[in-house]
């Protein structure tokens, strides 16, 4: 089993490869420091994402309701952080406990109504993203105190040629995302549990797991990484706005797919998240710099989706 | 599943026994038009109320129907918004193309020869999906997703996101005409949920679209054939998107990719609330019909209370939410 999917990563490297050689050659802009700065800042939020949506559907689950979760965050922490004022980490605070709670409420009703949790994610991404928009009005917000819209840099530096070096906040988040969910699903008991879960629920529940317990926990985990990404980007764009994020499920899913995760659960890897999002992300920005006409992005990427879960379900099926 | 034995049908309660949510749907859309009697007398159930309800129930209702033949197989088609807006566009295409001023004769044949072309798109689109969920082995959400953003995008590429608009009057006739007092589109529709409900329970293909949604495994072990079957099936839900497309870009006189996006939400939530089983293998077409009637007159009456559209939208979620809690205590109480 295992050897599959290092087998299948190992594809999808040489792929990623193949297409960053076709782009540093067919085009001038894209083997280039800044664009691939660039492009890791703008697609820090679909990965961080990406990972909290590996950790569901490992479980066994799916969560379509993340982005409207993400935006009742950014517009709560919005509108704390210009009442009340605060600091980058209030913000981060806040966003991140609105996702628990929001996750958190999705875990009981997956659990408790017994119901496919995509029906159940397609119900509250509704509730939740009709309720802001209503109470909201659908207003964009762009009067962050200054403290918000400074760049946030770390490890900065000005190297001796008076250029300005710094790796922007969200990119970090990114990381240290990717590396908390490594650290989860492969060193704890808590992560090993979570794969057990995805593979068998029934197997899991005669364990003794606590499938309650579980539950709460990955939901509340794609909730709390859609919040603090969601901060990550208004520091990006510098407002909050209704339709930023809603409309994206499908390529954080995609993505996560992509990457070798499977929607019966059990199975999936970090790493080859990364690569996923690493993926559609160059494909993306390689077609923008190539200069291929906007309207074929959305057939492009529903053409890699069809290919990656058609190869990989028929692989998965000629195992069995 | 089947339930043959119709005797005792004036018994109430065993009515009550044997079909607890057709029961409990019929209660609930008495109790609705009671209370808009109360409350808005004469200002939601008037005549022209009712017309455009059964000008604006039947697209929907198809597409309920097309979401909900997957559902009972234990699948789901996402891509039913997608399907029926690249049908209409392709109609839209040939009859903006081939019907011109100059042109003499009827424009009929061209608006049939439109018409195929729309349906025949639909069903090979269904059929992609059938063959990546039934030999592939693709799960029906993820296959019908990418379909969904595929089928989208091509839509985006071949109209730039333009509308595709002017059909001759004759087709307009579909969608806005009347016949015998009754708007056309509701006689499709009637048509089409008495059709559907035949082929769901009195033909071989119907009961192992059910069998498969109560058990897969078991169904192929039975030696039905699973994966020619699921093809029919979402080769049928992308006919009856097709269908609902030659109303809507009727009504609409134009075609466009982004049309009806906000339908996904509500034919799930017409098929949940019309008992349809989210694991598949139980449903009628009767609750279906009923929970329609249901949802068009709950609409109706928050258009009448000018209530905002997002409102309308959080309440289908938390309306979605509540009916599948109170299948469950049904389920558990009975």
């Amino acid at each position: 089993m295992s050897k599959m999917f290092k087998k299948f990563e190992f594809f999808l490297f040489l792929v990623i490869v193949a297409l960053i050689v076709f782009f540093a050659f067919s085009t001038e802009n894209f083997f280039t420091w800044e664009n691939l700065l660039d492009l890791l800042i703008s697609y820090s939020f679909l990965g961080i994402m990406a990972a909290g949506m590996l950790v569901v559907l490992i479980s066994g689950g799916i969560d379509l309701s993340f982005t409207a979760i993400a935006t009742v965050a950014q517009y709560i922490m919005a509108i704390t952080i210009i009442d009340y004022s605060g600091n980058l980490f209030s913000a981060f605070l806040v966003a991140g406990i609105i996702g628990i709670v929001l996750g958190g409420t999705n875990a009981f009703l997956i659990y408790y109504l017994k119901a496919p949790a995509m029906i159940i994610t397609i119900a509250t991404l509704n509730l939740f993203y009709g309720f802001t928009i209503f109470i909201t009005r659908g207003k964009w917000i762009y009067n962050f105190p200054d403290w918000f819209n400074q760049s946030h840099n770390v490890f900065s530096f000005t190297a001796a040629d008076g250029t300005y070096y710094g790796i922007p906040l969200p990119v970090i988040l990114l990381v240290l995302v990717f590396i908390l969910t490594y650290i989860i699903l492969n060193y704890t008991m808590l992560g090993r549990k979570i794969f057990a879960m995805g593979g068998n629920i029934e197997a899991a529940r005669r364990a003794g797991f606590n499938i309650l317990g579980l539950t709460i926990f990955v939901y509340s985990y794609i909730g709390f990484l859609s919040g603090i990404g969601s901060v990550g980007q208004v520091l990006i764009l510098h407002s909050v706005q209704p339709n930023a994020i809603v409309g994206r499920e499908l390529e954080v899913i995609a993505a996560t797919v992509l990457g070798g995760a499977s929607l019966a659960g059990g199975a999936g890897s970090v790493l080859g998240t990364a690569m996923g999002v690493a993926l559609l992300a160059i494909v993306w920005n390689g077609l923008i710099i190539m200069g291929v006409s906007s309207y074929w992005h959305k057939l492009i990427i529903g053409l890699i989706i069809i290919c990656s879960v058609g190869i990989n379900a028929y692989n998965r099926k000629r195992k069995a | 599943m089947l339930n043959n034995n119709d005797n005792n049908l004036f018994n109430i309660r065993s009515i009550y026994q044997k079909d607890p949510t057709l029961s409990i749907l019929v209660i609930a859309l008495l109790f609705i038009i009671l209370l808009l009697f109360v409350f808005f007398p004469g200002k939601v159930l008037t005549a022209n109320n009712f017309e455009s309800m059964a000008f604006q129930l039947p697209e929907l209702g198809i597409l309920s129907l097309a979401i909900m033949i997957t559902m009972l197989s234990g699948g789901i088609n996402l891509s039913i918004i997608a399907t029926a807006n690249m049908a209409g566009i392709v109609s839209a295409f040939i009859m903006t193309r081939m019907i011109t001023e100059s042109m003499t004769g009827s424009p009929i044949p061209i608006i049939l020869l439109a018409i195929l072309a729309g349906w025949l798109v639909s069903v090979l689109i269904g059929i992609f999906n059938g063959v990546l969920i039934a030999y592939i082995g693709v799960s029906p959400i993820l296959a019908t997703l990418g379909t969904m953003t595929l089928v989208g995008g091509i839509s985006i590429l071949v109209t730039k996101g333009y509308v595709v608009s002017g059909f001759p009057e004759e087709y307009q006739y579909i969608g806005n005409g009347i016949f015998l007092g009754i708007p056309i589109p509701f006689l499709i529709f009637l048509g089409l949920a008495i059709l559907v409900s035949i082929l769901l329970r009195r033909t071989p293909f119907g009961i192992a679209n059910y069998l498969i949604g109560s058990n897969e495994t078991a169904t192929r072990f039975s030696g039905i054939n699973v994966n020619r079957t699921l093809v029919i099936t979402y080769a049928l839900s992308g006919l009856l998107c097709g269908i609902a497309s030659t109303i809507m870009i009727s009504r609409f006189n134009s075609a466009k990719a982004g049309y009806a996006s906000s339908y996904l939400l509500i034919t799930i939530l017409i098929s949940v609330l019309g008992g349809v089983d989210p694991y598949g293998g139980f449903g009628r077409i009767s609750g279906l019909v009923l929970a329609l009637f249901i949802l068009q007159l709950v609409s109706s009456t928050f258009n009448f209370l000018g209530l905002s559209a997002h409102l309308t939208i959080a309440i289908w979620g938390l309306l979605l939410l509540i009916t599948i809690g109170l299948r469950n205590i049904k389920s558990t109480s009975i």
